[in-house]
């Protein structure tokens, strides 16, 4: 049963990688990026029973962070161009001037 | 005894079944939706009943371990930073311009209640920086 | 006491995560504790709405509620996405919450956005804007059985 689980996620996997490819806006891709994090993390645990070794979910809670950092990452730098940027600090230059 | 423990090992069954179709149905969705906020619905189906069926099954497979508490780990994750994502990735879809695909559109209409958005141009949106409460 | 939760439920996360029980691993679980703790601190975080411990004792019944609105919402989803004519209606609307507190607030918003449908998009004071699939969605999200369960869950703090 586990093997339906494995497959399962998979096949999912494949067509959230083909929303990848075909986009077509930034923000599709990051979609299907998120999604692939997603099932990642739910293959690490298919994958975990599937070989009799749990001891994988521990890599998945650690994917599972990444993932998100790297989304808003991505997110923040299609918004901004710019990952140091900080508004305050922004201000605090302008306030210099 | 080996009833119940047969019982269980049905019960994981159809719950992994069940979230591996709600998976793929998920999945699926994601490529037969025409823009990126419908494709975000599709996707938040994987995130949420997909995800928690799936774990569930391999949850009652564990036994009362440590391993099913870091299923239940990985499953609040899911739920308190799933939305946390989603919610982020429109935000930054309306900022950046990307129209959506509209029947109706109702975020000029009056809300119960509300004063200080009255002379608010609703129209949009999408340019509009979002103010926030200070 | 707050500080006292949040050091008790980190260590408690640890020693759930390591599941070694050696001298060493736990002595290090304290000093990471301490030090997340002590970070937290530093950032004024632990108050009602960093460590919104009250809403702990009533939050699974809440749970339990919302689990079965997203059940239900993510089949009408399914339902939609295996369709063959894909029959979306996507509408924005606009929706005020009726919460008092930032983390009321933020479980509405997350609320909607977790359950299959709907997303809320932004939030500029206390009105949302939320994205629905289904009309029928933007009604559920309007007709506001949701927003008087998080008030009704955000009251028992």
């Amino acid at each position: 049963m586990f093997y339906v689980a494995t497959g399962a996620v998979l096949i999912a996997l494949l067509f959230a990688v083909i929303r990848a490819i075909r986009g077509p806006t930034v923000f599709d891709r990051v979609l299907a990026g998120n999604t692939v994090g997603t099932l990642a993390i739910l293959l690490l645990a298919a994958l975990g029973f599937l070989t009799g070794r749990p001891e994988f979910l521990d890599i998945g809670l650690t994917y599972g962070l990444l993932n998100l950092i790297g989304t808003f990452a991505v997110l923040k730098f299609f918004r901004i161009g710019d990952l140091a940027y900080d508004v305050t600090d922004e201000q605090e230059k302008s306030a210099w001037k | 005894m080996e009833m119940i423990s047969q019982a269980a090992h049905a019960a994981s069954w159809v719950l992994i079944v069940a979230g591996s179709f709600f998976l793929v149905a998920g999945a699926l969705g994601m490529l037969r939706m025409p823009d990126v906020y419908t494709r975000m619905h599709a996707a938040s189906v994987i995130d949420t009943l997909g995800a928690t069926l799936l774990i569930l099954g391999l949850a009652i497979q564990a036994g009362f371990t440590l391993v099913t508490l870091k299923l239940f780990f990985v499953l609040a994750l899911l739920f308190f930073f799933g939305p946390v994502a989603s919610h982020a990735l429109a935000q930054a879809a309306l900022y950046a311009g990307v129209e959506p695909i509209l029947d109706e559109d109702r975020r000029n209409r009056t809300v119960p209640g509300d004063t200080a958005n009255k002379d608010a141009t609703p129209e949009s949106p999408g340019k509009s920086t979002p103010t926030r409460p200070t | 006491m707050r500080t006292l939760f949040l050091a008790a439920s980190l260590l408690a996360f640890w020693l759930a995560l390591s599941g070694h029980y050696t001298l060493f691993l736990i002595g290090v679980g304290i000093l990471a504790t301490v030090l997340c703790v002590a970070a937290a601190s530093r950032m004024h975080i632990l108050d009602e709405e960093g460590q919104p411990t009250e809403l702990l004792l009533s939050a699974p019944s809440y749970w339990f509620w919302l689990y079965i609105e997203i059940a239900k919402s993510a089949w009408a989803v399914t339902r939609v996405i295996l369709h063959p004519s894909l029959p979306i209606s996507p509408t924005f609307t606009k929706v005020r919450a009726s919460q008092q507190t930032a983390a009321g607030q933020a479980t509405y918003a997350n609320s909607i956005t977790l359950t299959p449908g709907t997303i809320t998009t932004g939030v500029d004071g206390d009105i949302f804007t939320v994205h629905a699939l289904l009309k029928d969605g933007a009604d559920d999200v309007e007709a506001g059985a949701m927003d008087a369960r998080v008030s009704k869950f955000e009251g028992t703090a």
